[in-house]
């Protein structure tokens, strides 16, 4: 098996909440300089060119947590329905407890697991991520979870494992969104392992200190930061892991526009629109899209020697 | 004729119908905007709602020919340039939103998307369609057109209105149900006009039979 050893995170990319609160506090002291809209062209004249060192660059620029009634109130979940404010209107259908979750697949001992049991004494993760989703806007978000390569380690992946693929939810009464034939039920999403294993990818139980709404992908959801969002598949019932690359929703809906990789990169557009440039959610004006979502410093060498163009 | 001294009512609601269709919107989306109910990007519910709002004129003017034929009444058409000029003002409009707000009057991406997506393009299209029946609305446009004239040139509505849903149908991402029920209504609008011309026919060949018998 390869599992290439992934480059540690920077401390700067984990911000505890303390040290998240002062730089408030600063950027509360240079908030009329930011309102006289000055800093905005500036810091996007900064990040524009090849974005080798995107994440450096992403970490120049004003990544301020987007509101958390925007992060709940503004989402694509499907089996909730196809508008924004759908998932908040209508997840209210979903039970997140008692909840369980399928292991199975080239793991050492397929297992019908608990939740709870699947994550107790894992160690508890607050990561602050960008979140760029496929269609050009983005949002900067607090999360709880556990890492997933933690939870793997738990299940004991077999050698021959090449793939993770992740499984929502199938129940039209808790969803009533899969009572149309917009996509084909149950959503699925796939990882590599390697890109699995990787310190960034996460498991997410919670947002904002709070348990993760239903709206939000109740009770467990991926997060993955480097992809478009759509690859963070929510309300995961099954994870199974395999030898051959698994089919994913989105890409079995429709292939020319939603890859199996999906990695942000704002040298491959969409068909229907640009991906150079996102709305981050609350602003204005729009911003330079990085390379990996600002995550190319610890990401890139995953993608080593591939066509990125190819593999979309 | 019993239904005389009831018209004047029925069309006063209907051109209170027809003015609360074509500007009711803009107070309707300065209370959004002001109360926050454009949601957390009020860009694309502008964009939106604004599209909405000009598709649904421009399938309203539509109905007008129809509903006239259908109820024999004639007052209606003189609400049809209303909603016509209404649907053409919301698609500017629209087409405002995306390139001043969205993109920021940023033309060479206007320019790209242009050329590059089909859904912009034809777009476009049907607002290029749209413009010279704005300019011809006048009463002084008919005049010197003539009414022959000025009602072919007017017949542009029709490839405007099929554009203008396939603009809608090339941008949605995978649900297509609202697309697909306006191309519904356009089919059902477009079909009526063309029963109705061939029963139109057919009635002339007919009343000259009947001419040709002497009744």
């Amino acid at each position: 098996m390869l599992i290439r050893r992934p480059a540690d995170i920077p401390s700067s990319e984990i911000t505890p909440e303390s040290a998240y609160l002062n730089r408030r506090q600063f950027m509360g002291a240079a908030g009329s300089l930011a309102l006289a809209g000055l800093a905005v062209p500036a810091v996007l004249g900064a990040s524009r060119g090849p974005a080798e060192h995107g994440d450096a660059v992403g970490q120049a620029q004003d990544d301020k947590l987007t509101p958390e009634e925007d992060a709940t109130s503004y989402n694509n979940f499907y089996e909730f329905g196809t508008g924004k404010d759908d998932p908040k209107r209508n997840a209210g259908s979903l039970r997140p407890r008692p909840w369980s979750v399928q292991v199975d697949g080239l793991v050492k001992s397929p297992k019908r697991w608990d939740l709870d049991e699947l994550l107790r004494g894992l160690a508890k993760e607050d990561k602050i991520y960008r979140h760029r989703c496929v269609e050009a806007w983005s949002m900067v978000i607090p999360w709880q979870g556990v890492k997933l390569r933690d939870v793997l380690a738990r299940v004991e992946p077999l050698p021959s494992a090449k793939f993770v693929e992740f499984t929502t939810l199938l129940d039209p009464q808790q969803m009533p969104g899969q009572r149309t034939g917009v996509l084909r039920w149950p959503y699925k999403e796939a990882l590599r392992l390697d890109e699995a294993m990787h310190p960034l990818s996460l498991l997410a139980t919670g947002m904002y200190g709070k348990t993760i709404p239903n709206q939000n992908g109740a009770p467990l959801r991926l997060v993955v930061p480097w992809k478009y969002g759509f690859k963070g598949i929510k309300s995961i019932v099954r994870i199974r892991l395999t030898d051959r690359q698994p089919n994913t929703t989105w890409n079995d809906a429709i292939p020319s526009e939603y890859g199996f990789y999906a990695n942000v990169n704002p040298t491959v557009d969409h068909p229907r629109w640009t991906q150079a440039k996102e709305r981050r959610i609350g602003e204005f004006l729009r911003r330079n899209t990085l390379m990996f979502n600002g995550y190319a410093e610890q990401v890139a060498s995953l993608y080593a020697g591939m066509d990125l163009r190819r593999y979309y | 004729m019993s239904s005389f001294g009831r018209a004047p009512a029925v069309r006063r609601v209907g051109a209170l119908l027809v003015w609360v269709a074509a500007v009711g919107p803009l107070p309707w989306l300065v209370w959004l905007a002001v109360s926050g109910g454009l949601g957390a990007n009020p860009i694309e519910s502008l964009q939106h709602r604004t599209g909405h709002y000009a598709l649904r004129l421009l399938a309203a003017s539509l109905t007008i020919t129809p509903l006239r034929a259908l109820t024999g009444w004639g007052w209606l058409v003189a609400h049809r340039r209303t909603l016509g000029l209404a649907a053409f003002a919301w698609a500017v409009t629209h087409l405002l939103v995306y390139v001043g707000l969205d993109l920021v009057l940023d033309l060479s991406q206007f320019l790209e998307d242009l050329v590059k997506r089909r859904y912009i393009t034809v777009g476009m299209l049907a607002i290029a369609l749209l413009t010279p029946l704005a300019v011809t609305s006048t009463q002084g446009w008919i005049r010197r057109l003539g009414g022959a004239r000025w009602n072919r040139l007017h017949r542009l509505v029709y490839p405007a209105m099929i554009a203008a849903v396939a603009h809608y149908l090339w941008a949605v991402k995978k649900d297509v149900t609202l697309p697909v029920l306006y191309f519904l209504v356009v089919a059902l609008l477009l079909g009526f006009r063309v029963v109705m011309r061939r029963r139109a026919r057919s009635g002339v060949t007919a009343r000259r039979a009947d001419a040709s018998f002497g009744t």
